[in-house]
């Protein structure tokens, strides 16, 4: 392997479009988990996103109209969710799990006839600076706008939990969806809201493979991805910056994989692919030796059914 | 009460004929590893059954069926519903297929790309794609300029492990300087694992991609990063235009063809064909003009020559890493030895993983 800057610039600018749908899902499930709702079909949205993103291209032939029927999809999937958790009080581990299921097959059924078309492609912005500056040129640049906003959109999400009134209001219901019923909080209608969005980011998460990662469609090709999204936000103890920071840790680890055996050094790949979930793994028995660090971030009322009595 | 009996007589009867009508009708089915829209692997075995089809033969396919318990369900399947003969088309079908052909003696199975035939009612097929990847060699080694040749490989199987040799032997004929690295995915059709391990491989200095897996990823990957690439299983040239050099071709619609009549005419017999250019169940895509029209001349030269025997893609001296020397100079390789090839050739970058 070459050590020279650049070099290290393009391994670094890889990984962080590896890490583009792991940051998108995540930060959409960890509003989720933080209003108290667990939801495990992560996988599933993002997966209907990506076939959905990819048919609309196909069919309107516009990336804009693709990128945001995704969003649409992934968030009317969750709507399905919301429906069955929030108004007919499913369970949510079950419910999550059923739309996991239920989106790679219908995936599989819409995608039939999208199979084998080549993608569009997605334009890249700032192609020129990335060539001309070395190392600093591939880390920033040459990337597609949903890269920009993906890297945006933790410290969005971090500074819409803490300092506005609204977040407020999501951790009050994902804390105490009692105490917040009683002061008032419509608890159902913030749950419903922070699902949709959950739904509308993982669908976004999709549609960032279908239509600019590997630009086609392919049955399953989340491939796990949504797994990888739910195990961070745990690993990120539901805090908006640290899911950036593991988004980058789990996705540099295929790519420095990839680069490990090109250069001819060997690994055990399953080992490899077995790390997020490891290091998940650690970082919850690590929490969980500390009180004070799980109560701070961690949804208290996370997975429960709530419902008002009347 | 009488008339009532002697109605339904008749059309128990009715049905019962109907059925065994149905029964006796030649049926074939074809069992595939991915979907048919793979535009590689599957794609082609899927236009071989379109060709049976073609001759007025009702033909059954099950597509993305994954290599292990779901496979044996999927041919009993097949053989219980009336099926008299299945083509099992990937690697891991090798064992379900066999357990199966034991309890249906009365059908005829075909494996893919296996060596075993545990009853006289399975046979394999399989296509000498190593002669191909020693034309993709040769180009490889004219064209390159960094000297460096990616190559995305999927399980570390004989068949895998031949197809590196090949090119690695011919890239060395024409360019002593080659080096030949080598990135395992462990799947067949993983169109993101593909496209990372060629951006890998691109980043690590190569300007030629090759690959053994299934999906067109990595020559859309190859194409945007402005380097070589050669198209997989089947013609891939529309998803990278510019950048692919040629495609091997698997052509298995003559093979099921002649099989399938076989079958139906009770001439069908066991047996191991091993097919290549000269038969053409290997073909080459056009060759792309932008590597000079001397080259393309050349490498027709060479893909004749390959087709009529006067060249073979293994002729010695071979040398594995270490300098031990695998064929003798002037010999070449038999089939024994090309079916169990488990080592590298001298120039081939890392180990074979286990």
């Amino acid at each position: 392997m070459s050590f020279d800057l650049n070099f290290i610039g393009i391994l670094i600018g890889a990984i962080m479009a590896s890490s583009v749908p792991l940051i998108l899902a995540a930060s959409g499930e960890l509003i989720t988990e933080r209003s108290g709702v667990l939801n495990l079909g992560v996988e599933g949205m993002m997966i209907i996103g990506a076939i959905s993103g990819f048919a609309l291209m196909v069919v309107t032939d516009n990336l804009f109209f693709a990128v945001i029927g995704s969003m649409l999809s992934g968030l009317i999937i969750s709507l399905i969710f919301g429906l069955l958790t929030q108004s007919l009080l499913t369970n949510h581990v079950a419910t999550g799990l059923a739309l996991t299921i239920f989106g790679i097959g219908m995936s599989a059924m819409i995608g039939k006839n999208f199979v084998g078309i080549p993608g569009k492609e997605f334009p890249l912005l700032f192609v020129n600076l990335k060539e001309s500056i070395p190392f600093l040129g591939p880390v920033f640049f040459g990337h597609s706008i949903i890269l920009y906003f993906a890297f945006g959109l933790p410290f969005l999400t971090n500074y819409f939990l803490k300092k506005t009134k609204t977040g407020l209001i999501i951790r009050a219901v994902g804390d105490s969806p009692t105490s917040a019923s009683n002061q008032g909080i419509n608890v159902t209608l913030v749950r419903y809201s922070c699902i949709l969005y959950g739904g509308a980011m993982c669908g976004l998460a999709g549609a960032y493979l279908s239509l600019i990662y590997t630009p086609q469609w392919i049955e399953n090709m989340t491939g796990g991805r949504g797994w990888i999204a739910l195990a961070l936000v745990v690993f990120a103890t539901w805090s908006p910056i640290k899911v950036l920071i593991g988004a980058l840790i789990f996705g540099g680890i295929t790519i420095l994989q990839l680069h490990m055996q090109a250069v001819g050094l060997r690994i055990p790949v399953q080992l490899l692919s077995a790390l997020p979930y490891i290091m998940t793994i650690i970082v919850l028995v690590v929490i969980s030796r500390d009180s004070r660090k799980i109560k701070l971030n961690t949804p208290t009322s996370l997975g429960q059914i709530f419902y008002k009595e009347k | 009460m009488y008339k009532l009996f002697l109605r339904s007589l008749i059309s128990v009867l009715f049905l019962l004929g109907f059925s065994l009508n149905a029964n006796a009708e030649f049926k074939v089915g074809f069992v595939y590893v991915g979907p048919t829209g793979d535009h590689g692997w599957t794609y082609q075995h899927h236009e071989g059954r379109n060709a049976v089809e073609a001759l007025g033969i009702k033909t059954t396919y099950v597509e993305s069926v994954p290599e292990g318990a779901d496979a044996e369900r999927v041919i009993r399947q097949l053989a219980q519903s009336g099926h008299d003969l299945i083509f099992t088309t990937s690697f891991g079908y090798m064992d379900p297929t066999n357990k199966v052909a034991k309890d249906f003696p009365n059908v005829k199975f075909e494996h893919a790309t296996g060596y075993k035939r545990e009853h006289s009612n399975v046979s394999t097929y399989s296509a000498r794609f190593y002669e191909g990847r020693t034309l993709l060699g040769h180009m490889a080694g004219k064209m390159t300029k960094t000297n460096t040749i990616g190559y995305i490989a999927s399980f570390p199987i004989p068949e895998v492990i031949r197809g590196i040799n090949a090119m690695t032997l011919a890239a060395q004929k024409v360019n002593p300087d080659i080096k030949t690295k080598i990135v395992w995915v462990f799947t067949w059709y993983d169109p993101g694992k593909e496209s990372e391990a060629a951006q890998a491989l691109i980043d690590q200095g190569a300007d030629i991609i090759m690959q053994h897996t299934d999906s067109t990823a990595p020559v859309q990957v190859a194409e945007k990063a402005g380097v070589w690439s050669f198209g997989q299983a089947s013609d891939m040239q529309r998803f990278a235009p510019k950048s692919i050099l040629t495609s091997i071709i698997d052509d298995w619609a003559p093979y099921y063809v002649e099989r399938s009549i076989a079958a139906r005419d009770g001439t069908w017999k066991q047996q191991d064909t091993w097919h290549g250019l000269k038969e053409g169940m290997v073909a080459m895509a056009p060759y792309n003009s932008a590597m000079g029209s001397d080259l393309v001349k050349e490498v027709e030269q060479l893909q004749k020559d390959l087709a009529s025997g006067k060249a073979h893609s293994f002729t010695g001296p071979i040398y594995d890493q270490k300098g031990n020397i695998l064929v003798a100079e002037g010999a070449v390789a038999d089939d024994g030895m090309l079916a169990g090839m488990n080592v590298y050739v001298k120039g081939v970058e890392g180990d074979i993983p286990q």
